[in-house]
């Protein structure tokens, strides 16, 4: 009789965990529901997979490419496309597709890296002027006017000047230069909440306010701006690679792939297939990071879905 | 209406006051030294103090930086440190050439990226529909330089028809905005799609077609101007991004304008260049902002009612009461 009830008691306490699990992963927003969304579009499935893909080459290249990204070879100085090289040689007769498969991982990794401190700058800053508002906000918001006077690759130019090439720099340079966009999207997103009625409702039976900020502000506030980060990501990438392009970001000896571009530049006359093929893999990798993106948007924000 | 830019442009002074101080203090921490630049490694320790001190390097910093602003309120921006000429003549000359290309790639984004949006929201699904979003697509995934070398590769390298680099006439223009402003292009036609179907799908438009209005009356007169809103705040940024994006363009086709100016400074650390571009920038796009504020309040008549003063608008609460 004792043992009956014990067992009962533990069956119903384990349908009650099922019951709240289940509400969790299908709760709107939550990371399940995203994973859930992303999984049953093929697009953006097959994006992620190019992604991973890429990234995991990239770090296998040394051992699984014929040809090392550095290895200089002047008997083939400017080889077109062919058999032992299938996307040809530079301008010192390193293999392309060596270097391309190797450089990845600076390329894609930077996207993600400034996009990640861009929002770390950004919700804090946001999240503190939007919720004590008063002279904090003002001051925070005049801030941010000043940085957003002048466009972000400009803004990014010019850090990256301060600071000095290299690839944690450009990371830096970048992730400052991206902040105030999202610290805007933050204090607008958590006024919205803040004004809201089931706020004034938490308010009235009295919640604390660690609570509301914790259980109500910022639940509610958060999902655009994981949509913004989401298709960020793209946009720091191409910015990378125009930074490298210019001359400011990771510098020639390292194949990024801007940078290899900036180098390529000078034999597209004669030579356009070193111009070409890095190009295709920027606009591969940002087209994968923009149709994940576009996933995430739709999961979180169905009003948007195109 | 007035009264409002006004207070706007007089906003304006202190932020752009701040900028000049911002931008002279991160010039300040830039690695590597201007004089030792322009005197190559050769020089000996006495050529470099003169050359300090006839550039005034040798100034205290809150003096050098005091003269500085100074100057600028007389919209002198100082010498170049390589060149010895007046950084406010050159950028005098090259600024037009920079805005006259940001301002044609807005132009030919709004002109093409805005009715594409429209049409693609109109036949949302149908096949010229997702034939347009995947162009658009890739567009936006380019990197625009890329984008500019691929059409010198097909355009002039190929097939010759237009000129790869420098400046002249019309042709000279073609490849630059297109490299520019293709990828802002496809940016406005998507947003305009989307922002055309969320409005599309809206009561008030269900409305309008249950009161028997045409197709047509529909979409001009009720759907776009409510879905325009968003797409003009997007284009003030867009702006932005264009001119931005025109520092590279001037790298790619070696366009004598503002960027290409600004990067060569920054190369030899020639900081009055640095500054002075940063500073026109800077005002350009503020002014751009207050234009797109001022649109915005064309558009959306609520808006408009804002900014018509406190004064005007407390009268006409009285008058309806």
């Amino acid at each position: 009789m004792a043992k009956d009830k014990v067992k009962n008691e533990a069956v119903t306490e384990s349908t009650e965990i099922d019951y709240a699990a289940k509400a969790k992963r299908n709760k709107p927003g939550s990371l399940p529901y995203i994973w859930r969304h992303i999984r049953q579009n093929p697009l953006a499935m097959g994006s992620l997979v190019i992604i991973i893909a890429l990234f995991i080459l990239s770090f296998l290249s040394p051992y699984i490419m014929k040809y090392s990204f550095s290895k200089i070879s002047m008997r083939d100085q400017y080889a077109l496309p062919n058999s032992e090289h299938l996307l040809g040689c530079d301008e010192v007769g390193r293999d392309i597709l060596s270097r391309i498969l190797y450089g990845a991982k600076y390329t894609m990794s930077i996207g993600f890296a400034s996009t990640a401190i861009s929002a770390a700058i950004g919700i804090v800053l946001g999240a503190v002027a939007g919720y004590f508002g008063g002279w904090v906000d003002g001051l925070i918001m005049r801030f941010l006017d000043i940085f957003q006077s002048f466009p972000g690759i400009l803004l990014a130019i010019l850090i990256s000047t301060v600071l000095g090439p290299g690839f944690e720099k450009v990371i830096l340079a970048l992730g400052v230069s991206g902040a105030p966009g999202y610290a805007r999207m933050m204090r607008a997103s958590i006024l919205t909440v803040r004004g809201s009625e089931y706020i004034e409702a938490a308010q009235s039976i009295n919640c604390s306010t660690a609570r509301i900020i914790r259980k109500h502000i910022i639940p509610n506030a958060i999902s655009p701006l994981i949509i913004q980060i989401a298709q960020g990501i793209a946009a720091a990438g191409l910015m990378a690679s125009a930074l490298s392009f210019l001359g400011f970001g990771v510098q020639a000896p390292t194949p990024e792939w801007g940078s290899m571009l900036s180098s390529a530049r000078n034999f597209i006359r004669d030579y356009p297939h070193m111009c070409i093929f890095p190009g295709i893999f920027i606009m591969i990798t940002v087209l994968a990071y923009n149709l994940v993106g576009d996933a995430i948007r739709d999961a979180l924000d169905p009003r948007l879905r195109d | 209406m007035g009264r409002y830019i006004l207070k706007r442009l007089i906003q304006m002074i202190p932020i752009l006051l701040i900028v000049a101080i911002l931008i002279f203090l991160l010039m300040s921490f830039v690695p590597g030294d201007p004089v030792q630049i322009i005197l190559g490694d050769q020089a000996t320790e006495m050529q470099i103090e003169e050359a300090r001190h006839n550039l005034g390097l040798d100034k205290p910093f809150v003096q050098r930086l005091v003269d500085y602003l100074v100057g600028i309120l007389h919209l002198d921006f100082g010498k170049s440190y390589l060149l010895g000429t007046p950084v406010s003549q050159e950028l005098l000359t090259r600024f037009p050439r920079t805005l006259l290309i940001a301002l044609l790639c807005i132009v030919f984004t709004v002109i093409f990226g805005i009715p594409i949006g429209i049409r693609c929201a109109l036949r949302a699904d149908k096949l010229e529909d997702r034939v347009w979003m995947f162009v658009t697509l890739l567009l936006s995934s380019m990197p625009g330089f890329w984008l500019a070398l691929m059409l010198v590769l097909l355009f002039s390298v190929r097939l010759g028809w237009l000129p790869s680099n420098g400046i002249g006439g019309w042709k000279y223009f073609v490849l630059p905005v297109f490299a520019n402003s293709l990828g802002s292009l496809a940016g406005i036609a998507r947003q305009t799609r989307a922002s055309m179907l969320e409005v599309i799908r809206s009561d008030f438009v269900t409305t309008a077609r249950s009161k028997g209005l045409s197709e047509r009356d529909i979409t001009w007169k009720h759907a776009l101007p409510n879905a325009m809103i968003p797409i003009i705040t997007i284009l003030g940024a867009r702006f932005g991004m264009l001119l931005g994006g025109t520092t590279i363009t001037e790298s790619v086709f070696s366009i004598p304008g503002i960027g290409l100016y600004m990067i060569n400074g920054i190369n030899n650390r020639d900081y009055p260049i640095v500054q002075g571009c940063v500073i026109y920038i800077a005002f350009t796009f503020s002014i751009m902002m207050l234009i797109t504020d001022l649109i915005y309040a064309f558009v959306d008549p609520r808006i408009k009612a804002q900014y018509a003063g406190p004064a005007k608008a407390k009268k006409k609460a009285e008058a309806t009461a």
